[in-house]
């Protein structure tokens, strides 16, 4: 728990990327909305952490689920079953960081050239 | 004054072209400034006085422009769509009354050679749709075709009914039929028909709906099909369907005035003349103007329920009732 | 072959193409692209195709200050802008612990909220557009105009804003400003009712409108869709009133709520938030307090403690969160924008299934997208 004046939100949850699914299966069930997948690539610990968002339509509530991949194999299970809304967000996070996200129906990059072979977001891209 | 016949033919085919062509350029001016009235700003108002040297411009650029047709397109079907939608408005305005001596051509069945030029705008916009190879104006196409055959059948429904309270064909007798004072007009002849001005609304929604203006200007749902069938056209390619458009206004507009609104006759039976039919036809076109900057576009199968299920029924209804009145009355 | 020999017709699949509106299409309101599986008239599948304009903000935020990223926030949403300044300016506020001084509260919120009231007549002018109205567009851009000319007076700019400052805004609003706005305000009640009579009550508008497009409130939650697109769809989802920022908690406002999830229901949404907007910028007006406008002591080079820090606001499109992650140096590690139009967007191709062109086109136009909102 954290004060959502100080940070934004009220529960920090990190998980191990094996367990994002049923987080957010449980978050589901609870009735919360989904709010953005993004991520951080934090290379000096040579790590990428993504992370999940969500709000509560009906209540205060807001919840980050983040987990952390070794940048060598970045892969995280999808949660667009659960959430189809977090397909367009995973695609981002996937042209961004280079993350992919397993068992995704379709993880062409969306926003940049569908023949980007760059992910922008790294802290080591060079434009 | 009286001409040998093949000149008097020829002067008034030169006069309707004009009639047309200056209707058609000065309509667009009237738009223009009319929209923009109703928008709270100015119009065109550089070139000429308030703007009135403006179709003249717009017709030079658009004669300048290069004719493209696109690769894959039926040439011929392409370079002949605009003149087929042009040529039938103007044939259509041979027979028609303008002044009890004004007409061009006073034959007995003008009514129907006014419908059958009429109907011949509908192939002609379906060509072009076909013509340019486009899969918005193939569209445009398919919606024109089902729109135009929907509102032929209670246009035709009115107009028998019109010809049961007239007898005849000949637009002329319907206009002098329609004699005096301007309860004598068609329009308010309630004792023949006491749904007269229903069955003019229909008359008039169906006109509306037969030259694709708003709000049932499918065929050019721009913000849909871009400009529907007339995608393609570049030029004064696309300048003769825009001329066409203001021509079958004039068309559409002076046949109500004929049918219903006593076409040169006057309203108090003095100083009859063409300056009322072009009064009464001017009055419509202006209506014809303002419904379209008022009223959101129909959907389309809005627009077809109308008629199926609205027009058709009332109009069946008024040429029963006609029939019926006529009969026991 | 005998004339009495009758060949059946053979069985055909429903022939499907493909048509793209877009990305230069009157409907698309910028460089969207729809790549439209079509059976005739009727959509199997519509897949939008982002990215036109993509221009990487967020990466943007990655080489430049805290403070030098301000400008970016105008950028975005291009119609709503004074939101996202807020969003990041009160993000880093909340990072570094910067104290804003009342009266710059209230200016933050008169400016936002007339930004919505200018962000919808756009909406409401295109929207009427693409069901093929033209002249309330102009209406709409009539009254949007004083907003832009009261903004611009008072900020510089007439849509991309960079008014807000960490610990303020960088100009205090003056007497003319004030009567600007509230003439403003005055005159534009009188228009909300000429816009219900002239548009909301034609029978055509509703229609086109009513029952069409219905998105329920599942479908919302599931894509994260808010703003104006939640709450016509029975759920009263907004920011201000939720994790209330600012001083929206000491205003007297209603969160205009239609359950019907139709065009109709959004479009209502919209004009009634409109009306509770101008409530807003009577109120703010008349509470504004005195005092000054900025913090002093903020730095001139900010280094927020480490860490990440969310803020979330009601833009005029939905809920906008903004994600900034610190590493205490003066260029900030991260820098997320979750926007609205994004998640709504993301909607459509479930929403559109088996809707006609027409009908589709008008769904897309009540979700009243920015594409630079999307795009980024």
């Amino acid at each position: 728990m954290v004060d959502h004046a100080a940070k934004g939100f009220h529960l920090d949850a990190r998980v191990r990327p094996a367990r994002v699914v049923a987080a957010a299966a449980l978050l589901d069930q609870n009735g919360f909305a989904m709010d953005a997948v993004t991520g951080v690539d934090w290379i000096a610990e040579n790590e990428m952490e993504v992370v999940y968002d969500f709000f509560h339509p009906a209540h205060v509530w807001r919840v980050v689920v983040r987990t952390r991949v070794p940048r060598s194999q970045p892969e995280v299970p999808t949660i667009s079953e659960i959430y189809p809304g977090a397909n367009w967000h995973e695609r981002e996070t996937h042209e961004f960081f280079g993350i992919a996200f397993l068992g995704h129906p379709n993880l062409t990059p969306l926003l940049l050239p569908e023949d980007a072979t760059y992910h922008p977001l790294r802290k080591d891209f060079v434009a | 004054m009286s001409l040998p016949e093949p000149f008097r033919l020829l002067s008034f085919l030169v006069g309707v072209m004009a009639f047309v062509g200056f209707n058609a350029a000065y309509l667009v001016w009237v738009e223009r400034k009319s929209a923009a009235r109703f928008q709270r700003r100015p119009g065109p108002t550089e070139v000429g006085y308030a703007g009135l040297l403006q179709p003249i411009a717009d017709g030079i650029k658009l004669l300048s422009k290069q004719l493209i047709v696109p690769p894959g397109a039926d040439r011929i079907l392409f370079m002949v769509a605009p003149l087929m939608v042009m040529i039938p408005a103007m044939i259509s305005l041979v027979v028609l009354p303008f002044g009890g001596s004004l007409m061009a051509r006073d034959i007995n069945v003008g009514l129907l050679m006014m419908f059958a030029f009429g109907s011949i705008n509908v192939m002609s916009i379906m060509l072009s749709g076909w013509s340019s190879r486009n899969k918005y104006a193939i569209i445009s196409a398919a919606r024109i075709v089902s729109q135009d055959v929907a509102y032929e059948i209670p246009m035709l429904l009115v107009v028998i009914t019109l010809l049961m309270i007239t007898g005849t064909m000949n637009l002329n007798e319907i206009v002098q039929q329609q004699e005096g004072w301007f309860w004598h007009w068609n329009l308010f002849r309630l004792n023949v028909n006491p749904l007269m001005p229903l069955t003019f609304l229909i008359f008039f929604t169906c006109m509306l709906a037969e030259i694709n203006r708003a709000p049932f200007d499918m065929a050019e749902a721009e913000s849909e099909l871009v400009a529907g069938a007339f995608t393609e056209y570049a030029g004064m390619g696309f300048g003769v369907f825009f001329v066409a458009e203001y021509a079958n206004i004039v068309v559409g507009c002076s046949f109500a005035t004929v049918l219903f609104l006593g076409g040169w006759q006057s309203p108090f039976g003095l100083w009859s003349g063409v300056w009322w039919f072009l009064l009464k036809m001017y009055a419509l076109v202006f209506t014809v103007i303002w419904v379209r900057w008022t009223f959101p576009r129909t959907q389309f199968y809005n627009l077809l329920n109308l008629s199926w299920q609205l027009l058709i029924p009332a109009s069946l209804f008024t040429l029963i009732l006609v029939a019926a009145m006529m009969k026991f009355l | 072959m005998s004339t009495s020999q009758v060949i059946p017709a053979p069985e055909q699949p429903h022939e499907t193409f493909v048509l793209n509106v877009g990305p230069q299409h009157p409907a698309t309101h910028g460089v969207l692209r729809l790549k439209l599986t079509m059976d005739g008239e009727y959509i199997t599948r519509a897949e939008p195709v982002c990215g036109y304009i993509h221009r990487m903000h967020e990466k943007m935020g990655e080489n430049r200050t805290w403070a030098q990223y301000l400008p970016n926030t105008g950028r975005i949403d291009y119609l709503a802008a004074m939101a996202y300044g807020h969003a990041y300016v009160a993000a880093v506020e909340r990072a570094a612990k910067i104290e804003v001084p009342p009266r710059a509260e209230y200016i933050r919120v008169i400016t936002t909220e007339l930004n919505r009231i200018s962000s919808h007549l756009v909406w409401f002018g295109a929207f009427l557009l693409d069901l093929g109205g033209f002249t309330p567009l102009l209406y709409a851009f009539d009254d949007r105009e004083k907003i832009l000319d009261l903004l611009e007076a008072l900020t510089g700019s007439r849509l991309t804003y960079c008014y807000y400052r960490f610990g303020g805004v960088c100009n205090d609003v003056d007497d003319d400003f004030i009567r600007g706005v509230r003439e403003f305000v005055a005159g534009m009640w009188p228009r909300m009712k000429f816009y219900r009579e002239l548009v909301t009550d034609n029978i055509i508008l509703r229609k086109r409108l009513i029952g069409i497009g219905v998105i329920s409130d599942e479908m919302c939650r599931k894509y994260g869709a808010t703003g104006p697109v939640i709450r016509g769809s029975g759920v009263g989802y907004d920011v201000r009133k939720m994790e209330p920022y600012s001083v929206y908690r000491d205003l007297d406002f209603d969160v205009p709520v239609f359950s019907e999830g139709d065009c109709m229901a959004r479009y209502l949404v919209r004009m009634e938030e409109m009306v509770q907007s101008l409530r807003i910028v009577e109120q703010a007006l008349d509470k504004l307090p005195a005092g000054p406008v900025m913090t002093s002591g903020v730095p001139r080079v900010l280094k927020p403690p480490a860490g990440d820090y969310c803020f979330a606001v009601e833009a005029a499109r939905g809920r906008l969160l903004v994600r900034i992650v610190s590493d205490n140096k003066e260029i900030p590690y991260r820098v997320r924008w979750r926007t609205p139009s994004f998640c709504n967007l993301s909607l459509f191709e479930e929403a559109s299934a088996g809707m006609m062109l027409p009908d589709a086109l008008a769904l897309l136009g009540s979700l009243d997208l920015v594409i630079p909102d999307i795009d980024r």
